[in-house]
Parts: C-alpha cells; sequence; structure tokens
C-alpha cells in the first residue's frame, strides 16, 4: 500500500473542501468529521448550482415541446446523457438509460432482460457479500420463476475466491450479478475474470457500480460486463438519479420496465409501439433535474481526474488502516488486498451503536450496523459493524480525530 | 464527554450493561417471546414465569447494544415479583418517558428514570424499549417476533 502521496501532483485539498459547503459546521460543538461517504456523499458546490440554475432559469418537461424552455431543458438533459456516456466510456449513447439507482437498475435488468430468459431450475450467481440491492430482486425473481440462486463463497478477509466462484458456475447458469466493490467491506472483487468465468459459460454479467463509481475509474468495455449500475447521490451528484447502462443488443430484446408516457412511438387502444432505446426504459417524466445535478458531479470527477483521486484515496485508507489497528480493543473487518477507502470495524466488547453515538458526540459521522448486508455480516458472525467511508475531501487531521474519539469510547466504557 | 452523552452512558446503564441481571432462560417459564431490532441487530428474548397474576421470575437472553442490554437488565430487576397489571403500567410508563415530553413521568420510576437520558438520542430509543416490547408481547402471549420499526 502507497502512502506517500507526494508522488503526483497531490489534489488541493483545502481548495477541495472549499467546494463543499456542507462540511463547514460544527456538530454537537465539534466541527463536522463526515465519514459516511459510502451512505451518501456530499455535494460541490457545482452540483448545487447547476441545479439551482436548472429551476432558476431552464425547467420545462423534456422532449415534448417545441417552446424555448423546453428545447433547453432536453439539451440539458441529453447533454446528461452524453457526459455519462464519456464517463463509462460506453459505445452509445444509446445504452445509458437514466433511472432512480442502482438499485431500480437492479430491478430493471432482473423484470427486462432475466426473467423473461429463465426457466425453472436455472440459475443466478451472486456473491456472500451483496448489498440487499442485488439479492433481493433476484430472490424475487427465483421466486416467481423456479429459479435458482446460488452465490459464491468469500475467505475470511472478505475476498472472491476465483476457483470457488468457477466452481459456482455451470451450463445453467444464466445470469451473473456482482458488486464490483463491496459497500460494507471495501472489497474491490476481480470483476475481469469473474465476468470473462461467466462468459465462458453463457451467462451474462452485471456489474453493481454503486461503491466503486466514486473511487476508481470506470471503463465498461474494458471491463466487459453487460450492464453497469451505479447511483449519482453516491459520487457527488444529487439523489433520485442514477445510470443503467446496458449493451445495445440486449436493450434492443428487453421488454420494457415501466409503462407510461415518454418510452412509446405510438399510442392507441388498438396497439401501442415503444419508442427505441433508451426511452423505452424511461417511462414518465425523468428525474430532469437530477440528471443535470450528475453530469455536474461527472463534471467535477474528471476535472479533479479519478487517477488523483484513487491514488489519494489509497494513502487515506493506509493512513487510517494502521491508526485503527493500532488501537486497543478495536479491530477491522475485511482485509482485502484491494479496497475502496471503506473500513468496517468491530470492537471486543462495545457494540457498533454504543460507538457510533459516542464518537457523534464529537462530531464524527460513521455508519453502525448491517450495511443493507445481513448476510455478510451473519457470515461474520455478527449483528452488526461500525463503518468509516472516506472520500477525497477527508483529511489525515479529522482520521486522527476519529482515532482519538474512539479512544474516548474504551474510556467510556472502562 | 457531553452532558447527555454522560447521562446515556451513566454508570448505572454501564453497570447493567456489564453485568447484566437476570440474564439467562428460564426452563419452565410459562410465556416467552423474541424482540429484534433490524436496524442495529439488537435481538433479545424475554422469559416469564407468570403465576396467579404475578411475574414469579423475568428473565432475558440476547446480544446488543449496551442500551438495549442494560434495559432489558433493569425491566427484570423492577417487574420481578409485581402483579401482571403493574407491569403493564411500568411498561406504558416507560414508553411515554421515553417517547415523550412530560417531566413527571420520571417521578417513582427508580432506577428505570436513568432510561430518560436515551431521550437526547432519538436514534437509540428503539434500543431501549426493546426489552419493554418484548415483554409486553409475551404477557400479552403474543408469540410472533416483535419488531421495533
Amino acid at each position: 500500500m502507497n502512502k506517500d502521496a507526494s508522488l503526483m501532483t497531490p489534489l488541493d485539498l483545502e481548495s477541495i473542501r472549499k467546494d463543499f459547503p456542507i462540511l463547514h459546521q460544527e456538530v454537537n460543538g465539534h466541527p463536522l468529521v463526515y465519514f459516511d461517504n459510502a451512505a451518501t456523499t456530499q455535494k460541490p458546490k457545482a452540483v448545487i448550482d447547476a441545479i439551482q440554475s436548472y429551476y432558476e432559469h431552464d425547467n420545462a418537461n423534456v422532449h415534448r415541446g417545441v417552446h424555448a424552455l423546453s428545447v433547453r431543458a432536453t439539451e440539458l438533459y441529453e447533454q446528461a446523457r452524453v457526459k455519462v456516456r464519456r464517463f463509462l466510456n460506453a459505445p452509445s449513447v444509446k445504452e445509458c438509460i437514466f433511472v432512480r439507482g442502482t438499485t431500480e437498475a437492479i430491478n430493471l435488468v432482473a423484470h427486462s432482460y432475466v426473467a423473461p430468459i429463465v426457466n425453472p431450475g436455472d440459475e443466478i450467481l451472486i456473491t456472500h457479500m451483496e448489498h440487499h440491492a442485488n439479492i433481493v430482486p433476484w430472490q424475487m425473481l427465483c421466486e416467481k420463476t423456479g429459479a435458482c440462486l446460488q452465490v459464491a463463497p468469500i475467505s475470511a478477509k472478505g475476498e472472491v475466491l476465483l476457483d470457488d466462484f468457477e466452481k459456482k458456475l455451470s451450463s445453467k447458469t444464466k445470469f451473473v450479478s456482482i458488486c464490483y466493490a463491496s459497500n460494507a467491506l471495501g472489497t474491490i472483487n476481480p470483476v475481469k475474470e469473474m465476468i470473462d468465468m461467466a462468459h465462458a459459460y453463457g451467462a451474462k454479467v452485471l456489474l453493481d457500480g454503486a461503491q466503486a463509481t466514486a473511487h476508481l475509474p470506470v471503463d465498461v468495455v474494458s471491463l466487459g460486463c453487460d450492464f453497469y449500475a451505479f447511483s449519482g447521490h453516491k459520487m457527488y451528484g444529487p439523489t433520485g438519479i442514477g445510470v443503467l447502462w446496458g449493451r445495445e443488443e440486449l436493450l434492443e430484446e428487453m421488454l420494457p420496465y415501466q409503462g407510461g408516457g415518454e418510452m412509446i412511438y405510438y399510442v392507441s387502444f388498438a396497439k401501442t409501439e415503444y419508442a427505441p432505446v433508451p426511452q423505452k426504459f424511461e417511462a414518465g417524466t425523468p428525474n430532469i433535474s437530477g440528471a443535470i445535478g450528475l453530469a455536474a458531479a461527472l463534471d467535477y470527477l474528471t476535472t479533479l481526474d479519478l487517477h488523483k483521486i484513487a491514488h489519494y484515496e489509497e494513502y487515506l485508507l493506509a493512513y487510517a488502516t494502521e491508526a485503527l489497528i493500532a488501537l486497543p480493543g478495536f479491530r477491522i473487518v475485511g482485509r482485502a488486498a484491494f479496497k475502496v477507502p471503506v473500513i468496517s470495524f468491530l470492537h471486543d466488547t462495545i457494540h457498533a451503536h454504543d460507538i457510533g453515538t459516542i464518537i457523534d458526540a464529537e462530531g464524527i459521522a460513521i455508519r453502525s450496523g448491517h450495511h443493507c448486508a445481513m448476510p455478510l455480516m451473519d457470515f461474520y458472525g455478527v449483528a452488526a459493524t461500525s463503518r468509516m467511508s472516506l472520500s477525497f475531501y477527508n483529511t489525515t487531521e479529522e482520521v486522527d480525530c476519529c482515532i482519538r474519539a474512539l479512544n474516548k469510547v474504551n474510556e467510556v466504557f472502562a | 464527554m457531553n452532558m447527555d452523552l454522560r447521562e446515556l452512558y451513566q454508570e448505572i446503564i454501564i453497570d447493567h450493561n456489564r453485568n447484566p441481571r437476570n440474564h439467562h432462560a428460564i426452563d419452565d417459564a410459562t410465556t416467552q417471546a423474541n424482540g429484534f431490532n433490524p436496524l442495529c441487530g439488537d435481538k433479545l428474548t424475554v422469559y416469564a414465569k407468570l403465576e396467579e397474576g404475578v411475574v414469579k421470575d423475568l428473565s432475558f437472553v440476547g446480544c446488543g447494544c449496551a442500551i438495549s442490554q442494560a434495559s432489558a437488565s433493569l425491566m427484570t430487576d423492577a417487574l420481578k415479583g409485581k402483579t401482571i397489571e403493574e407491569a403493564h403500567a411500568v411498561f406504558h410508563r416507560v414508553h411515554q418517558m421515553l417517547t415523550q415530553d412530560e417531566e413527571n413521568q420520571l417521578l417513582a420510576m427508580d432506577k428505570l428514570a436513568v432510561l430518560a437520558g436515551v431521550k437526547a438520542f432519538p436514534a437509540r430509543v428503539k434500543c431501549a424499549t426493546l426489552a419493554w416490547h418484548t415483554l409486553e408481547a409475551a404477557l400479552n402471549k403474543d408469540a410472533a417476533i416483535v419488531k421495533t420499526e
């Protein structure tokens, strides 16, 4: 792990932190230390301004009008789609669908792609570390279709074991859905290898990119996945917007997800024809301001450069990990070799909820609970962990502050 | 440590968490119920031996945060030997104390008054009330799992 951030022109942390107004406040008489980025990220002024500007100058419904405001709104919305295509290195804008978030994207694929192609006895493969959003839609699908959910095991370190993953693949596997990075453990999965393995067995693959997209450059062509899902609010954009990327040839064949306006070409009571992709999957008035906010977030990340972000965050993760290991009573859950800056940890005797409450009194925000990954918690034999999830706007000073507060936890229960 | 936190994690709570009273199953319990807080994973089972309208024995088994364990421990201490009616009444007073603003709920609550500190931490109220809701379910012979969500 590389702790020397000065190898590259470093990020200007002071300038970056000025971009995020919410960071400059006190909580319980202490400066806010926001370490809950895996739950949701804070928004730079550029994103807030873009949304405000849209509502102040350009708001109208998209696609339907010939008046000036509608034309401007449509341009901004479709420009956002172009930015998404560029960000993901997708072959075509037609493959970039705006949805509410990762959860909706996964449900859409389950309903529109997987359900029509599975028969009783067919298999869908996920891993033991998945978020509920990448478990429950598949359980619901299996119940409806008679397909069977298979779960690839993980190691005690919180890593997928490729041999064991491959053993779970067979001619019965129709679909594989896996997270690029774990929200609970931080583990970055060897997804390229996993995708190749799945393809060898004729199965298509969805990547849950909710955690990864804020921390790693994403290239859907290079990754080789068939679908990619991510949420705006996890990468510095607003809530209520996300993206499903899918291969054009698959999207063309898929049934629509929701019916309504916008996703049609022609409606009559005798017959209705659906619109082409991507509109086919965007029923109703979209989250226009959300898409515009998301585009502003993509611009912001691109300007900072995701490689620099990844480099700095790797350093911060190493710094925080080392400091936490040195604390008496605490231990880290999930020690994968490659991680996004997420640290789940436990105390030998003190419960995650108590830890969270005590350090909240010092202005520090971490998450305590099951992180929407109950099967993963069961695997580790715990009901809950505490989780620190960092971002490029966090500093080593903030980590020091958090460590001091965790020391206080030991004192309270002494 | 600020005042609110000091009140929440005062000595009695820490003590009851470290050495929970009546922390065992009752083999010949006449009723029991399970409680679960899905938000944080607090789990417990409350066992009660009811005889002629009296709570002859009361215990719990479980794992969870300090507030949930201390609350369960304090509850079993406070209600063992009380009548079932008294147990229901105390449940209502504790529930009101934790969820409403009335100051005078603290009167005549003895040790249970220490739980009042939880009010300053709304996210933790369900930790404190879990054992009590579970007891109510046991007393009402409702064997379904009680959830505080």
